[in-house]
């Protein structure tokens, strides 16, 4: 061989590699991600039965309720629009009724959001970012949500000075 | 006092690096030996004012000083000792100091052990650290000061994360920026190389060390850091590819790449331009990871909150060293000289094979990992990409790789007998189909895809073995003169059997994990049992404790299997009063490399407790894999043909060794 024809073997086995990586890339794109949805999206595009998505949104007060064998109840709002939401198992550390909560999984036949996951993608603001970006696009966000939990009565460490 | 010298200490290396950007360059242009000499004391000095504003940063979080912010807002002063000085790291700006230190401390390394360089090499290497190292330090001064001082110190600080007191933080973060930062050693030699349009294979033998070295920690901190989301977040899962995580996995895909593209260098001096273009991408991929880590642009396990000014300023570092350095690339690669020529099929084949195959993962780890974000700031759209992606495309091509893995190194370089290479392989392959024919008709349920990954799995561990098998001799001569052959095989022959076994033990340990992983999920009152994978547990009760800064409820499990009482396993939930948080401790059983798995969720008003439990079987092999491969590349560092510092003059050696 020589020395072209090898040069033209490494890059024709790259290409085919990189062809085959950007088959697999393009199919796993098109059936294996999730969109992010509130409330109010999904009463608007009237998402089917089925299909996959993630709800994110506030927690309603007072809308939790656990049922026999760790099953639970709660409704996820988002200042418009309301959807409850079923899950089995245990909820995260960090989950709590009026904070920021994301679930995956779809809707049933009757509007029930089934949630299989319930994540506590939280950092120390309690506020997962895309609940936050919703929230701050519909106009609900209060300057609060962001505020650390247990300083409310001390405040931000104001006059920080060098 | 300390705040101030802390914060005077790096604005004092500050100085030193821009000194160290620049002056050295100037030596190497005139030839003038002094001026390319100030690099060494300037870079020795560096480490010397970052060791001491970091060590002032760990003595104000020991002494709990509120009156700095960083102190307040991540510590409290019951926080047991080794908390206070891990959580220096466990923030934002501590973190970046560390960064920085390190970085220092790199600088620092091949200023003690570069005496051996070409000199003009060496001022060059040691500018390009600076440069890295000018920009870093501006960042923190400017954006993320760890000693500001507050006006009116409050008496008690806001303590640490929850999460993040746990051992885990003392290991995890210094090991992964150990290797992060550890690969912009070989940046700079790579820059240092298109600057003087020289390189050569003494090159190669510099760089890969260091690269093998940064590998190792990086190893290391990977695997050390799922195994702390596996215990410490209470669901059991060691690996999210989660953004975060992603971040640490692709300099690691491109390093390994780059650990082997370095030896076709080194030893055949050929893949020269390709390896200075892996040595750009793997840093350049550190630097992404920093960024996506510490800019905010993330939702996930490992967000600490950030502001965006300090996003743009990282993103602007990022686009000046990647965009600079490649561009420099293009430039200058053309005038690299080519190297030396092999057929398709060889060593060097199969090594272009591997990196091939390393960088094509990485680059669709990428993809998946940068859609959303780009997804999201194009069009608003959010969407999540999580495992099922990278499933269907990193383990595809992870495939193909793993059957070739064992190839590898019984090829001969420049032209490769692949079907003797096949003859060879003949016994691993046969194990291989064994243990296929015996996880089939062993094992029921869980994918059908299990049983050929664990023979895939084992075929790479015994193909490893089978190359030191096929060196020393074994079952060819008497058993004495094999293992006599064996012992005086080169360490990094051993390292690379260890490295590549290291693998196939990972891959075990992920397919039987995830496949006959059982659990438990249910609420159980005291005196309930609990069966799980053939063992019993029954709950004895549930107890209150105090402890530092926390309140834990502990509940006490019995576990026995068969009747016969096995252990005691106390996992508890631990409420934090200062944070209001709260955090879940699992309890682990091992047995063997499986473990039983128990984690607690809330009380109900009737009192019974939610309960986890999960039977994970041979799940401890997933963090052996990387401790062997670990293991594997310190056997090769410490191979003499390496040695960091290495090559030495063989004059010495010499003298003292007897004529043959």
């Amino acid at each position: 061989m020589t020395r072209k024809q090898r040069r033209m073997t490494i890059i024709g086995g790259s290409l085919a590699v990189l062809a085959l990586a950007a088959a697999l890339v393009l199919n796993a794109l098109r059936d294996s991600i999730v969109f992010f949805s509130t409330p109010t999206m999904v009463a608007e595009k009237h998402v089917e039965p089925g299909k996959r998505f993630r709800l994110g949104g506030l927690v309603q007060p007072g809308s939790l309720q656990r049922g026999d064998n760790l099953a639970i109840t709660f409704e996820v709002a988002d200042g418009n629009a309301k959807l409850p939401v079923a899950y089995k198992g245990i909820l995260p550390d960090l989950f709590r009724e009026g904070q920021g909560v994301v679930a995956e999984g779809a809707l049933d036949a009757n509007g029930v959001f089934k949630a299989d996951t319930v994540l506590a993608k939280h950092d120390e603001t309690y506020m997962p970012k895309e609940v936050a970006d919703a929230l701050k696009k519909q106009g609900h966000w209060k300057d609060d949500y962001g505020a650390k939990p247990g300083v409310t009565a001390q405040g931000e460490p104001k006059g920080a000075v060098r | 006092m300390i705040a101030e010298s802390g914060h005077y200490a790096l604005v004092l290396a500050l100085a030193l690096a821009l000194i160290q950007s620049i002056v050295p360059l100037i030596g190497a242009r005139l030839n003038d030996a002094a001026l390319m000499n100030v690099a060494r004391s300037t870079a020795l000095a560096q480490l010397l004012f970052v060791g001491a504003s970091f060590t002032a940063l760990v003595t104000l979080h020991v002494a709990s000083d509120f009156s700095v912010a960083n102190v307040y807002e991540n510590s409290h002063s019951m926080k047991p000792l080794i908390y206070k000085i891990t959580g220096v790291w466990g923030n934002h700006e501590g973190s970046m100091l560390l960064w920085v230190s390190i970085l220092a401390l790199f600088g620092g390394l091949v200023a003690l052990f570069g005496n051996n360089l070409p000199l003009s090499l060496r001022a060059h290497v040691l500018a390009v650290q600076a440069w890295v190292a000018s920009a870093f330090y501006l960042f923190i001064l400017v954006t993320s000061n760890p000693f500001l001082r507050i006006a009116n110190p409050p008496l008690e600080g806001r303590d640490l994360n929850p999460v993040l007191q746990d051992i885990g933080l003392a290991v995890h973060p210094p090991m992964l920026y150990l290797g992060y930062v550890g690969f912009s050693i070989s940046f700079s030699f790579a820059i240092a190389a298109l600057m003087e349009g020289r390189i050569d294979a003494a090159w190669a033998r510099w760089v890969r060390p260091w690269t093998l070295m940064a590998w190792i920690f990086l190893t290391l901190g990977i695997a050390m850091g799922s195994y702390w989301a596996y215990y410490e977040l209470g669901w059991g899962g060691w690996w999210f590819w989660d953004p975060v995580e992603n971040a640490s996995l692709m300099p690691w895909l491109a390093g390994t790449a780059l650990l082997h593209s370095a030896l076709v260098m080194e030893k055949r001096n050929a893949l020269k331009v390709w390896t200075i273009l892996l040595s750009i991408l793997t840093f350049s991929l550190s630097l992404l990871g920093t960024f996506l880590v510490r800019s905010g642009v993330l939702t996930s396990v490992h967000a600490f909150a950030s502001d965006p000014t300090r996003g743009v300023f990282i993103l602007l570092i990022l686009c000046v060293f990647i965009g600079g350095s490649l561009s420099l690339y293009a430039a200058r690669a053309s005038s690299l000289k080519q190297g030396g020529l092999f057929a398709p099929i060889s060593r060097e084949g199969a090594l272009v094979l591997n990196n091939l195959f390393l960088t094509t993962a990485c680059a669709t780890v990428l993809v998946g990992t940068l859609y959303p974000l780009a997804l999201e700031v194009l069009t608003g759209e959010k969407i999540s990409v999580g495992a099922p992606f990278f499933n269907l495309t990193f383990g595809p091509l992870f495939v193909p790789l793993l059957i070739a893995v064992p190839f590898g190194p019984l090829l001969a370089w420049k032209r490769g007998d692949i079907l003797g290479a096949a003859q060879r392989l003949i016994a691993a392959g046969i194990g291989a189909l064994l243990v296929l024919a015996l996880v089939w008709a062993w094992t029921r349920g869980g994918s059908a895809l299990a049983a050929p990954a664990i023979a895939l799995a084992v075929f790479v561990i015994l193909g490893s073995v089978s190359d030191l098998v096929e060196r020393a001799g074994l079952f060819r001569v008497p058993f004495g003169t094999a293992m006599r052959r064996a012992r005086g095989l080169p360490r990094s022959a051993w390292g690379t059997s260890l490295a590549h076994a290291g693998l196939g033990v990972a891959l075990i340990g992920i397919v039987c994990e995830t496949t006959w992983n059982s659990e438990y999920i249910g609420t159980m009152k005291p005196d309930d049992v609990a069966k799980v994978a053939g063992y019993e547990l029954k709950l004895d009760g549930l107890f209150q404790r105090q402890g530092p800064n926390f309140r834990e409820m502990i509940a006490e499990f019995a576990v026995s299997r068969d009747g016969d009482k096995v252990s005691v396993m106390t996992p508890s939930k631990r409420s934090f009063t200062t944070r209001g948080s709260s955090t879940t401790e699992a309890a682990l059983l091992t047995s063997g490399a499986s473990q039983l798995y128990v984690s607690l969720g809330d009380v109900t008003a009737e009192g019974a407790i939610a309960v986890r439990i999960y039977h994970k079987p041979l799940v401890l092999l997933i963090w052996w894999g990387p401790v062997l491969m670990a293991l594997g590349g310190v056997l090769s560092l410490s191979d003499r043909r390496l040695r960091v510092g290495a090559p030495k003059p063989a004059r010495a050696q010499q003298r003292l060794q007897p004529a043959e």
